[in-house]
């Protein structure tokens, strides 16, 4: 079987599924329910994933309801995102041994260890690919990404539900998966049936192994349905195609005063968007100085000490942060790496503590022009 | 982008240090210490590029080279004490290790300098980075047109390598121009800001490659003046400096607008930048 | 002979440069030729500033003095620049010392004597005005960045 075969399984099909990606060695992970949020963790069988249960958000509003079916993927993101695997927020990058003669420096071995990502979002498919292009797509390579990354499996999953924050459709990443996945499913009659994609080879050698029936015509019109009824109905909008020129031409723009007096820089944006990738490193040492070591960590351009040079921080006030992280994310992100930083898959808007919301505040300043 | 050739911190791993020893330093001024250190193997560098050095157990900082690329046996950084890092780099003592990654960066266009007047501004720590173009403009001199260093630190003590300034002014082909902000009696120097020298060099600024290195503010009016006094803002280079924890692109800390300091950088030409650099907290 | 000399002289300096033969004509008349040896001072702080200098040739160091530090110099002055601003405004008062570093010839211009003869004729006193305003501007500009202490650590 080669790319782009079809077909339609149940849910014993699912479940066959991850039993053939354990037997091939991937560690299997993706959404569980824990904490009243849907998190991404390992997958022992199909009964972790979090049936019959949607999100509903908002501007800084996250909350579990229950659904009136079992459907498996009947929500959308939550506050984590993929990087958790592919750029884990703490890395031991070296450590190193100072002895008699001489000083001796090794690096962290290659994990060794596959994944597979059960439910990966079209918007998230996206960050991922924005993520190879920091890690992996220029004069360096970061080898502890590359590790995680290659050969990982991935499960996509075409959203039946649009987020109260979504806004792939406008920025042009889904909600339907159309590259970078093994397999591809959508959830055709909650829990029980989904039609399956292959995207590659290695998806198409893994749906040969399951229980499954020739997906139909109907089945393809009945996923077109789904999908298109997930891009009607996303809550967000936010005109894409001039954001990066529009914010460059205001960096000066009393609206960064105005969201600056709402902002607190706790960092939750940068923590739960799924292309933010700052990061920084902490030096430990024994208390002889003997063994030391080197330990990457997540950062966040919303800290002081993420711009601190001489004696002081580059960005001291919280507006010229706030302006930074959204100007990156819209504008200069495709100066340095060809596309928007952004997705449109609302976290940021869901998780902000005060609920300040990345498309209105592109709409406040683009509005402000037209006056 | 750093050229294919100069990548020979790890391709493996960039973010591993190899390991040198320190052959010895020695102090260059109130907190400012050269460190003379054992390269790799296999080392080498263009002026303006710089290092990540590490303290072991305490920690990296970027710090320029500040020899002469020509002798590939040698490594040489002046690192000023000003905070935990940069201290612990300037406490190593002969035989003691010390990490190093790179080079890194977009360094100084010696490539671009020949056949023009060359007019070196540097102020303060800024002479550090400059003094690898220098070593090369003096090497290769008949490559070169007019040369002229011009040269403003705060005190008379703080003068950097004034044995060597001292030494190059008794040559006939370079412009010494020194400076101080303020001096306490037996100065018998300039006392001025840099970019009063200016008036004073010797070039043609219709055929001028400039190279400016030193505190932002300080680089930011002398782009003004050289500007005003006519060379093009495309041939005044200078060298910013920004946080960074990786050097490679990756940790995101060095952002300056959409450039990334470490590897865009951290030279640049002043009609890239001269927008950036007026806007406060970008 | 002297004053011929002196005009030649004086419409040479850049100060004075490109400045109407006329105008010339007038401000000679307050010019004198002076000499200065490394080490002697053109004046002192709180003497009657009662004349500027034209630089032709040397170098001055500008202090200002602090018991304990002994002289302080804030700047340096050579060929083609001037020297002496206090002689514009009341209370016509030297705020410095200017101390020659080496063997310094320059053109004294009497102060009153050009004073009265800008106020005698308004359009010399406005050329002579533009003429002050870039070197005042620029001392200025270059005073901001010595006070900021750019080369400073501040941590």
């Amino acid at each position: 079987m080669e790319a782009g075969q079809k077909a339609v399984i149940t849910a014993q099909g699912l479940a066959a599924m991850l039993g053939a990606l354990k037997a091939r060695g991937y560690r299997v992970v993706g959404p569980t329910l824990r904490d009243q949020a849907i998190v991404y963790d390992e997958i022992a069988e199909l009964s972790d994933l979090p049936a019959g249960w949607t999100d509903e958000q908002d501007d800084g509003h996250y909350r579990l309801e229950r659904r009136d079916d079992a459907a498996l993927f009947g929500y959308a993101v939550g506050p984590q995102s993929w990087k958790k695997f592919l750029f884990p927020s703490v890395l031991r990058l070296w450590h190193s041994e100072r002895k008699p003669d001489a000083t001796e420096v090794t690096g962290e071995p290659d994990p060794g260890q596959r994944f597979a990502f059960i439910g990966v979002r079209s918007c998230e498919l996206h960050a991922i690919a924005i993520q190879d292009r920091v890690f992996l797509g220029g004069p360096y390579v970061d080898p502890h990404y590359r590790s995680r990354r290659d050969g990982t499996f991935m499960v996509a999953v075409n959203c039946g539900e649009a987020g109260g924050t979504c806004f792939c459709v406008s920025m042009g990443t889904g909600p339907k998966a159309d590259k970078g996945f093994d397999l591809a499913l959508t959830e055709l009659a909650a829990g029980s049936e989904f039609l399956v994609e292959s995207g590659t080879e290695a998806g198409a050698a893994v749906l040969a192994e399951l229980p499954r029936r020739e997906a139909t015509a109907q089945d393809q019109q009945a996923a077109d349905a789904v999908i298109a009824r997930t891009a009607g109905n996303m809550g967000r909008t936010m005109r894409s195609d001039d954001v990066r020129d529009l914010l460059l031409r205001n960096l000066e723009h009393a609206r960064w005063d105005d969201v600056a007096a709402r902002c607190l820089s706790c960092a939750n944006c940068t923590m739960v968007c799924p292309t933010c990738f700052c990061s920084s490193v902490e030096e430990s040492s024994d208390l002889a100085g003997v063994e030391t070591a080197r330990t990457r960590r997540w950062d966040s351009c919303f800290t002081m000490d993420h711009s601190y040079i001489h004696g002081g921080s580059v960005r001291p006030s919280g507006k010229s942060r706030y302006r930074q992280w959204m100007t990156h994310k819209l504008a200069t992100w495709v100066d340095q790496f060809g596309t928007s930083g952004c997705v449109g898959c609302g976290r940021c808007i869901t998780w902000c503590p005060v609920g300040i919301d990345i498309t209105e505040e592109v709409r406040a300043i683009r509005d402000s022009e037209a006056h | 982008m750093p050229d294919a050739d100069a990548i020979q911190t790890s391709a493996a791993d960039p973010m591993l240090p190899r390991v040198a020893r320190v052959r010895r330093r020695r102090r260059d001024g109130p907190d400012v210490w050269t460190l003379d250190i054992d390269p790799p193997e296999g080392f080498t560098y263009t002026p303006g590029q710089f290092n990540m050095l590490t303290a072991f157990g305490v920690g990296e900082a970027p710090i320029s080279m500040s020899g002469d690329a020509a002798k590939t046996g040698r490594l040489i950084h002046t690192i000023r004490a000003v905070g935990a890092v940069s201290s612990a780099l300037t406490r190593l003592g002969a035989g003691d290790a010390v990490g190093v990654r790179g080079p890194f960066g977009v360094g100084w266009p010696m490539d671009e300098a020949a056949g023009h007047d060359v007019v070196v501004v540097a102020g303060g720590l800024g002479l550090a980075p400059v003094r690898p173009a220098l070593y090369r403009l003096l090497a290769e001199r008949s490559r070169f047109g007019k040369v002229a260093l011009l040269y403003g630190t705060r005190r008379p003590e703080e003068i950097l390598f004034r044995a060597e300034l001292e030494e190059w002014r008794r040559r006939l082909d370079i412009q010494i121009e020194v400076t101080v902000d303020h001096a306490v009696g037996d100065w018998y120097g300039n006392v001025g800001v840099a970019t009063t020298l200016i008036p004073r060099a010797r070039f043609d600024p219709l055929n001028t490659i400039a190279i400016v290195c030193g505190p932002e503010i300080m680089m930011r009016f002398a782009a003004l003046a050289l500007r005003d006094a006519g060379v093009a803002p495309g041939s005044i280079y200078l060298s910013m400096e920004r946080s960074m924890k990786c050097a490679v692109g990756f940790c995101g800390h060095c952002q300056f607008g959409p450039v990334f300091v470490c590897k865009d950088g951290p030279v640049f030409t002043y009609d890239k930048i001269s927008r950036l650099l007026s806007l406060k907290e970008i | 002979m002297e004053i011929e000399g002196l005009e030649r002289i004086i419409g040479e300096h850049p100060f004075f440069s490109k400045m109407e033969k006329h105008f010339l004509d007038i401000v000679v008349g307050c010019a004198k030729n002076v000499r200065f040896e490394a080490g002697q001072y053109l004046f002192h702080e709180g003497e009657p500033a009662d004349q500027f200098y034209l630089v032709r040739h040397g170098r001055l160091a500008l202090q200002i003095n602090s018991p304990g530090r002994g002289a302080l110099t804030f700047q340096t002055l050579g060929e083609g620049e001037i020297v002496g601003i206090s002689w514009l405004i009341p209370p016509y008062r030297w705020a410095y010392d200017a101390k020659a570093l080496e063997l310094t010839r320059a053109i004294a211009m009497d102060a009153s004597c050009l004073r009265g003869k800008c106020e005698a004729q308004h359009d010399l006193g406005y050329d002579m005005m533009k003429r002050f305003m870039p070197v005042l501007i620029q001392r200025l500009q270059a005073m901001r960045m010595q006070i900021l202490d750019v080369y400073g650590t501040h941590a």
